[in-house]
């Protein structure tokens, strides 16, 4: 059953990406524990503009976990305390009356801060376009079951294909690596006979774009992992290391 | 009446026809014309890649931070197509009846047919990019059942179809874009449509990070913006959907059609408080295993598990026996509606009926229920806390998908020269009512294998005209009234918030044009929005500024415009004295409570001129022909 808690919010409040940002705190009282974070931030955002203050920016849009756009710290946690949730999908019935939220955006080298909780993640778009797609035209493709895709393939593609890129896994890490976002793309396509043939290009110019987009590397601490929405595991980072080898030495 | 230019000859070869007659733009020419695509889901994604592969310039605009994001990216369930793998009677000629027949014959023949034509390509297509599809342990693709079809056609990906998809457009677009020849501009929102002597030659945007106001010239401008559910305010539709840009190229003269067809979906999570921003859908491939009950006793308020079967009505199964739980959605919609208000509905609030897995569970066992539907089942317990696999899931209808939009001929341009619109901004393919997993097909069809011919054959017309209207008067006046628009809506500075208003526009559409409309309630409505509308520019609060990332001016620019277009949504469902698909009106019903058309009188598409805000819009309309179906009151008995 629903009750009514109150917060005490610490939440990062920052102009724009030249200015300093800085920490202000917010009552929020009588929340709903049957609401979203985000319609609590919503509530909190209305009584602010009744009291002529400037409402918190933060970025989501679809609201069920899919799109990838919502993200911020709660607590030092990217997206919040509970596992496999988005912010938007996270509810306020696994938080305490009583409790303080320190609430930052995704923090990164690559990721600069627009306003708020609101970071750009445009570095994501430029490491597809490295080479995150199979180079196939509209009207070439052959018949959908002109080639077998073994179910246990066709699955573990699914997994890896099944990320948002939300971010959390960079916000996650200590390096602020990409390199589980990067490598679930890379094994998604890599894995399915579709894109073998461009499986070398692909994968080092993926890796390349990273480094130069200024994201970390990986020292194996999984806290990637453990932030993903979407449960994508650090095998893939294994598998595109392994990749990224082979398409060195060929 | 309107033409809609429906190429000659039998059904089957209109397509072909039309096909063989376009004119063709020489690949050294098409580098010469500049296509401006606003929106990236699956129609404007699609298309856009598909443009840049022919050689077009394209420039992109979304309002997101990536392209990625557009709320295609939520469609659940899967995608139709007429491959006839399952071996289970399939056929273009099936699909496109089913398609016919499922939009209460409100949908144009010839558009239906090409696109039940096209949808095997777009399952190739997709395949081709690395889409994840289901399979079998054969390797080959697996199907599901959608409904408002007795066959298999439904291709999926989890529950994740439409992000698959998505992500497989979105990449070939990235794919363009490293090449340079697609232009992507992100958070940018489409603020006016700019018509020079009848014909569309740009739009102007605003940069949502520094507020610039840009104007865009193109050749050709496609418009694949997506629906204007979020009229409702609660919708299954992301937060930013809106129906500004559809709006905006309507008041600079494109007619918008039957804004009435709305289609409210039977199986989402019911509304549980007043701070609710969004209903989640559940999707229709539930129906597969789920059986749709209540209590048959008004007011039994006993844990559903201690109701026993003698008590339960699973009233879709009792009064459709052919297609039980997956009758169409507007169908299984007004049935939940009609329990409830009869008083048999379930959980706190009474608007609720059960979607009950167990008699599924116990044949399959729940590993299988877990693997068709496990990231559904997931996400109604973070949000319900209740765990399915042991409790029915509470389920009730909510706005999902406009069938109506903007008008478009065979081609998908609308009345206005360079004006293309595809997808759900658009009215074509689904008639009064869209059958699930049909939006994904038509989204896909139009982007990559319908509009690559149809624009061609305009641009093939007329010769590329960028350097002679980029200075025209008409951006610059368009880019001060837009600037005009926004200095007014900051300047208000009154006293209730924006979303204060749309939650009061959306309850009043709701009430009185949601499941269920009629002529009095249509007519308060009508009173009712323009004192909304007008209380709106006195007493808004919007803070900040108009130079800076500020979320608060863009959804007042929305709200503003779904304040207007609300009059033509609820002056479009009046006019409309017939119930089909998902518009029911209460006088026009048979005497076992189904919809009833009027064939003799309503057989058109209606499409609307406008006129000034306020002010009675013009009727237009294209009649509609049926050559190759008989129409007939849908059964699904």
């Amino acid at each position: 059953m629903s009750k009514k808690i109150n917060l005490t919010l610490k939440v990062w409040r920052q102009k724009n990406c030249q200015s300093q940002g800085g920490f202000e705190t917010y009552q929020a009282a009588d929340i709903d524990t049957d609401m979203s974070f985000l319609e609590m931030l919503d509530v909190v955002n209305e009584r602010l503009t009744r009291e002529d203050k400037d409402p918190i920016a933060f970025d989501h849009d679809c609201r069920e976990g899919i799109c990838g756009m919502c993200g911020a710290v709660v607590n030092g946690q990217a997206h919040g305390p509970m596992k496999e949730t988005t912010l938007c999908q996270l509810h306020m019935r696994h938080f305490k009356d009583g409790q303080t939220l320190v609430i930052e955006p995704f923090r990164a080298k690559a990721f600069a801060v627009i306003k708020d909780l609101s970071v750009d993640r445009s570095a994501f778009d430029r490491i597809i376009q490295a080479g995150g797609f199979i180079s196939i035209k509209t009207g070439q493709a052959p018949d959908a079951h002109a080639i077998a895709v073994a179910k246990d393939k066709a699955e573990w593609a699914m997994d890896a294909a099944q990320c948002i890129g939300c971010g959390a896994c960079v916000a996650a890490c200590p390096n602020a690596s990409a390199m589980l976002f990067v490598s679930a793309k890379i094994d998604h396509l890599n894995t399915l006979p579709q894109g073998s043939a461009e499986l070398k290009a692909r994968t080092l110019n993926m890796v390349k774009q990273m480094d130069q987009e200024g994201f970390g590397n990986c020292s194996n601490e999984y806290e990637c992992e453990a932030a993903c929405p979407k449960t994508i595991s650090v095998k893939h980072i294994a598998k595109m290391n392994k990749m990224h080898r082979q398409s060195n030495l060929r | 009446m309107l033409d809609s230019k429906i190429p000659q000859g039998p059904l089957k070869d209109k397509w072909t026809n039309f096909k063989f007659n376009a004119k063709l733009v020489n690949p050294a020419n098409k580098r010469k014309y500049k296509i401006l695509v606003v929106g990236t889901g699956l129609a404007g994604g699609s298309a856009a890649a598909s443009l840049s592969e022919l050689g077009y310039q394209v420039e992109s605009f979304c309002f997101q931070d990536s392209p990625r994001r557009a709320h295609s990216i939520a469609a659940q369930g899967g995608i139709n197509a007429a491959k006839n793998y399952p071996n289970d009677g399939d056929s273009v000629k099936r699909l496109f009846y089913d398609t016919i027949k499922g939009g209460d014959f409100r949908s144009r023949e010839a558009n239906v047919y090409r696109l039940a034509e096209v949808s095997n390509c777009i399952i190739d297509q997709c395949v081709a990019q690395g889409v994840p599809f289901a399979r079998e342990y054969s390797g080959y693709l697996d199907n599901r059942s959608f409904g408002g079809a007795q066959v298999s056609r439904t291709f999926y990906a989890r529950g994740q179809t439409g992000q698959q998809l998505l992500l497989g457009a979105y990449q070939a677009m990235m794919k363009e874009v490293s090449k340079g020849s697609i232009k992507l501009h992100p958070r940018t929102e489409m603020l006016d449509l700019v018509v020079i002597d009848g014909v569309a030659r740009g739009i102007v945007v605003r940069n949502l990070l520094t507020g610039q106001i840009e104007p865009y010239v193109g050749d050709a401008v496609v418009l694949a913006t997506g629906g204007y559910g979020n009229v409702f305010y609660l919708s299954t539709n992301a937060k930013g959907s809106n129906v500004t840009a559809s709006w905006r190229a309507h008041k600079k003269g494109a007619f918008f059609a039957n804004p009435c067809y709305t289609q409210i979906h039977p199986t989402c999570i019911p509304v549980h408080g007043d701070y609710q921003s969004k209903l989640t859908l559940m999707s229709e491939s539930l129906r597969n295993d789920g059986r749709v009950w209540v209590p048959k006793n008004p007011g039994d308020k006993r844990p559903p598990q201690q109701i026993p079967e003698g008590e339960r009505d699973y009233f879709l199964e009792r009064k459709y026996p052919a297609f039980g739980n997956l009758v169409p959605r507007d169908i299984a919609s007004r049935n939940a509606k009609e329990q409830c208000d009869a008083g048999r509905g379930v959980g706190p609030t009474g608007q609720a009926v059960y979607l009950d897995f167990a008699d599924a569970i116990k044949r399959t066992g729940p590993e299988l229920i877990k693997e068709r539907y496990g990231n559904l089942i997931d996400m109604y317990q973070k949000i319900v806390d209740e765990n399915p696999y042991k409790t029915p899931m509470m389920i009730y209808p909510a706005v999902h998908y406009a069938m109506g939009g903007l008008w478009v001929d065979y081609t998908l341009m609308s009345n206005l020269p360079g004006l293309f619109v595809i997808g759900e901004a658009n009215f074509s393919d689904h008639g009064a009512n869209r059958l699930g997993a049909s939006a994904l097909m038509q989204g896909l069809g139009d982007g990559y294998f319908v509009l690559p011919y149809t624009i061609g054959d305009y641009l093939a017309k007329n010769k590329p005209a960028q350097a002679k209207f980029k200075d025209h008067a008409e951006f610059k006046k368009s880019e001060v009234d837009i600037k005009n628009n926004i200095n007014k809506l900051l300047s208000i500075k009154g006293k209730r918030t924006v979303d204060d208003f749309h939650r009061q526009l959306g309850k009043l559409l709701w009430d009185k044009c949601g499941m269920a409309r009629n002529e009095a309630g249509l007519k308060e409505a009508l009173k009712q929005i323009p004192q909304i509308r007008e209380e709106f520019w006195k007493n808004v609060n919007v803070l900040g500024s108009g130079q800076e990332l500020n979320q608060a001016l863009e959804r007042a620019g929305r709200v503003g415009d779904f304040l207007e277009f609300a009059d033509l949504l609820v002056t479009d469902a009046l006019h409309r004295a017939e119930s089909c698909g998902g518009h029911f009106r209460e006088e026009y019903q048979t005497p076992e409570g189904e919809a009833l058309r009027r064939d003799d009188v309503f057989s058109y598409v209606a499409a609307w001129q406008f006129n000034g805000v306020g002010q009675n819009p013009t009727l237009h309309k294209e009649e509609l022909k049926f050559e190759e179906v008989h129409l007939a009151q849908r059964s699904y008995k």
